[in-house]
C-alpha cells in the first residue's frame, strides 16, 4: 500500500495537480478571508476564523473532485489497471494507496492556513483572545470532511473511464452528502417528526457539532463509517469491473 | 513450473471467447499462442494472470488455482499485458522501482534487480528518460523489464514482439530464448517465423477453440504433406471440374481466367499428372510451379472457415 501511495504523491507533485490544488485552495480562501470586503475577518471585527471554516467545504466540494478524479479513471483508460491488477496486492491495497496519498494533498492544503490563526491570534483585542476550542474543533472538523469528500472522490473515480464525468460524480455526490440533507429534513414528510435523523445523515450536522470544539464520539463514528462505507463500495466496483 | 487449463470457458453474455480448451505448459517449455485476432488467446492470458476469472473450468499456476490463490499466482508470474499500457509520466528506473516494490522485493535488492533488468533488455541508453519519450521499441523492452524483474518461473507475454524493429526483434528473440531455458513462456503472437524461431510447441486458437496443439516442426510436417501447384494455362477455357478429376488434386482453385491454384492430397506429387491432363486435353501448360506448405497455410486452413 505504502508503494502505490508513494507513487501517487510523485504523480500528484511531478505534474502541477498538486501544486494548483493547493495554490488554488490557498488563494481562494485568502481572498475570502482577507480580500473581499464582505466576508473579510478585518472589516468582520471579531478575531475568529469561522468565515474559513465556512468557506473551505465549498472550496473543498470542487477542489477534492478535482484531485481525486483521476485516481481511478486514468487508470481504466489508459489500462494501467492491468498492471496493478495482476500483481500480488490486493484491491484494499490499492485503493487505500491512492485514498492517503489524496487525503495527504487535502492536508497539505490546509497546513499553510495555520498563518491565518496566528494572525487571528495576534488580532484580538487581547492576543489570544480567540475561541482556541473551537477553532482547533473546527480543524478537525475539517480533515474529517475533506477525508470524506475524498472518499467519495475515489469511488467516483472507480465509476468511469472518463475523468469529467467523475469530477461531476464527486461534486455532485460532495454536495449531496454536504448540504443536500440539510434542505431534506425541511420536507414535509420529515419536518417535526425524523427531520433530525435525516439532518445527521449529512455530513454539515457532523460538520458544525465538531467545531463546537467538543470531539463527540458519535461524529467520530459517523465520519469514519462514511468513510469505510464508501472505501468498501470502490472495493465493490473494482472487483465488478475486472470480472 | 507448469501451467494446466482445464476445460476453460470464458462468455460475455451470449459470446464465447473461449470455449471449452484444455491444454498443458510443462516447466521450461515455450509455447507460442497462435490464432487470428478475436480467437481468445488475450483472454486465456487474462485468465491465466488473474486479471478475470473464467466462466468455467480450471486454471492451474504453478500448482495455485487462480480462482482460489490468486496472490500466490500472481506472485509467480510474469505478465506483459496486450498494448503494453505503462505510466507514461514515470521515468524508466522510476517505473521498475515502482514494479519491483509491488513484488515485494526490498532494500539492496531493488537496484540490483533493475540494474540487471536494464542490462537484460538494453535499455541504459534510455533508462533515466520518461517513459512517454521512448519509442515503441523501447516502451515494448520496458514492458518485458518489468514483467521479469521479479524473477518469475512463469512468463505470459502477450504479443512481445509487437512494433519491434528487425534488430530488436532478433534482441528479444534471443532474450527470450535464453529465459526459456529455466522458465515457462507462453506467448501469443501472429508471425510464424517467431513460432518457428523461439517456440517449442504451438498452439493454434480459432474462435475460442484449441485447432491445433502441437510441436513447431510437427505441425510443419503436416503442413509439408499438402503442396500447392500454380498452374498457367494458354487457353482460357480450362474447366475447375475437371482439374479436380485429376488424380492427386483435392482442390482446385482459380485465380484469374488462365491462372489456377491446385491442392495436392497429402503426400502425392502431382505435378505429373497435371503435365498429362494437359497433354490428354490439347491444353498448352505455360507455367507450373510448386510451393512447400509451410506452417503459414496451416495457420490460415486451420482457422479459415474456406479452404
Amino acid at each position: 500500500m505504502f508503494t502505490i501511495l508513494q507513487k501517487e504523491i510523485n504523480t500528484f507533485f511531478s505534474s502541477l495537480i498538486g501544486y494548483i490544488a493547493i495554490g488554488l485552495f490557498l488563494l481562494t480562501t485568502g481572498l475570502f478571508l482577507w480580500v473581499f470586503p464582505e466576508t473579510s475577518l478585518l472589516e468582520y471585527g471579531y478575531a475568529n476564523l469561522d468565515a474559513l471554516f465556512f468557506i473551505a467545504p465549498w472550496v473543498f466540494m470542487f477542489l477534492i473532485p478535482a484531485i481525486t478524479m483521476r485516481s481511478f479513471a486514468e487508470e481504466f483508460k489508459s489500462g494501467t489497471i492491468e498492471l496493478l491488477a495482476t500483481r500480488p496486492v490486493t484491491d484494499l491495497q490499492i485503493i487505500l494507496g491512492k485514498y492517503f496519498a489524496a487525503l495527504l494533498v487535502v492536508f497539505l492544503a490546509l497546513l499553510p492556513t495555520l498563518v491565518y490563526y496566528i494572525t487571528v491570534y495576534q488580532l484580538g483585542a487581547t492576543p489570544g483572545n480567540l475561541d482556541t476550542g473551537a477553532t482547533w474543533g473546527s480543524y478537525i472538523g475539517l480533515l474529517f470532511l475533506g477525508a470524506a469528500f475524498v472518499a467519495i472522490g475515489i469511488f467516483a473515480s472507480s465509476l468511469t473511464q472518463n475523468q469529467i464525468v467523475a469530477f461531476l460524480l464527486a461534486v455532485f455526490g460532495c454536495f449531496f452528502c454536504y448540504a443536500a440533507f440539510d434542505y431534506l429534513s425541511k420536507l414535509n414528510v420529515f419536518y417535526a417528526k425524523i427531520d433530525d435523523v435525516v439532518e445527521l445523515l449529512g455530513i454539515n450536522a457532523h460538520y458544525l457539532s465538531i467545531s463546537r470544539g467538543v470531539i463527540d464520539t458519535r461524529d467520530v463514528i459517523y465520519f469514519v463509517s462514511f468513510i469505510s462505507i464508501f472505501i468498501l463500495l470502490t472495493q465493490l466496483v473494482l472487483e465488478r469491473r475486472k470480472w | 513450473m507448469s501451467v494446466t487449463v482445464k476445460q476453460l470457458s470464458k462468455h460475455y453474455g451470449r459470446q464465447k471467447a473461449v470455449n471449452n480448451i484444455n491444454f498443458h505448459v510443462k516447466k521450461g517449455e515455450i509455447v507460442g499462442f497462435l490464432g487470428p485476432n478475436g480467437a481468445g488467446k488475450t483472454t486465456t492470458m487474462k485468465i491465466m494472470s488473474c486479471f478475470i476469472p473464467p466462466s468455467s473450468g480450471k486454471v492451474l499456476v504453478c500448482g495455485h488455482d487462480v480462482q482460489e490463490s490468486p496472490m500466490e499466482v500472481r506472485r509467480c508470474i510474469g505478465y506483459l499485458p496486450e498494448h503494453n499500457p505503462l505510466y507514461l509520466d514515470m521515468y524508466v528506473r522510476e517505473y521498475l522501482e515502482l514494479a519491483a516494490k509491488l513484488h515485494n522485493i526490498r532494500g539492496k535488492a531493488v537496484q540490483e534487480r533493475i540494474v540487471e533488468m536494464v542490462r537484460l533488455t538494453g535499455l541504459e541508453k534510455e533508462q533515466h528518460k520518461k517513459i512517454g519519450q521512448l519509442s515503441k521499441g523501447y516502451r515494448q523492452r520496458v514492458g518485458l523489464a518489468q514483467a521479469m524483474i521479479h524473477d518469475p518461473q512463469v512468463l505470459i507475454l502477450d504479443e512481445p514482439t509487437s512494433g519491434l524493429d528487425p534488430n530488436q526483434l532478433a534482441e528479444i528473440r534471443q532474450v527470450i530464448t535464453t529465459l526459456g531455458k529455466e522458465k515457462t513462456v507462453i506467448l501469443s503472437t501472429h508471425i510464424m517465423q517467431e513460432v518457428q524461431a523461439m517456440c517449442d510447441r504451438v498452439i493454434i486458437i480459432n474462435n475460442g477453440e484449441i485447432v491445433a496443439d502441437d510441436t513447431a516442426q510437427s505441425l510443419q510436417q503436416r503442413a509439408k504433406g499438402q503442396d500447392i501447384v500454380y498452374v498457367e494455362f494458354e487457353q482460357a477455357n480450362v474447366v475447375i471440374s475437371d482439374l479436380e478429376a485429376i488424380e492427386g488434386v483435392a482442390k482446385a482453385l482459380a485465380t484469374s481466367k488462365r491462372h489456377f491454384k491446385l491442392l495436392a492430397s497429402p503426400g502425392k506429387d502431382i505435378r505429373a499428372a497435371i503435365f498429362n491432363f494437359a497433354v490428354q486435353k490439347h491444353y498448352t501448360l505455360l507455367g507450373l510451379r510448386q510451393e512447400q506448405g509451410n506452417l503459414e497455410d496451416i495457420f490460415r486452413r486451420l482457422t479459415n472457415k474456406s479452404n
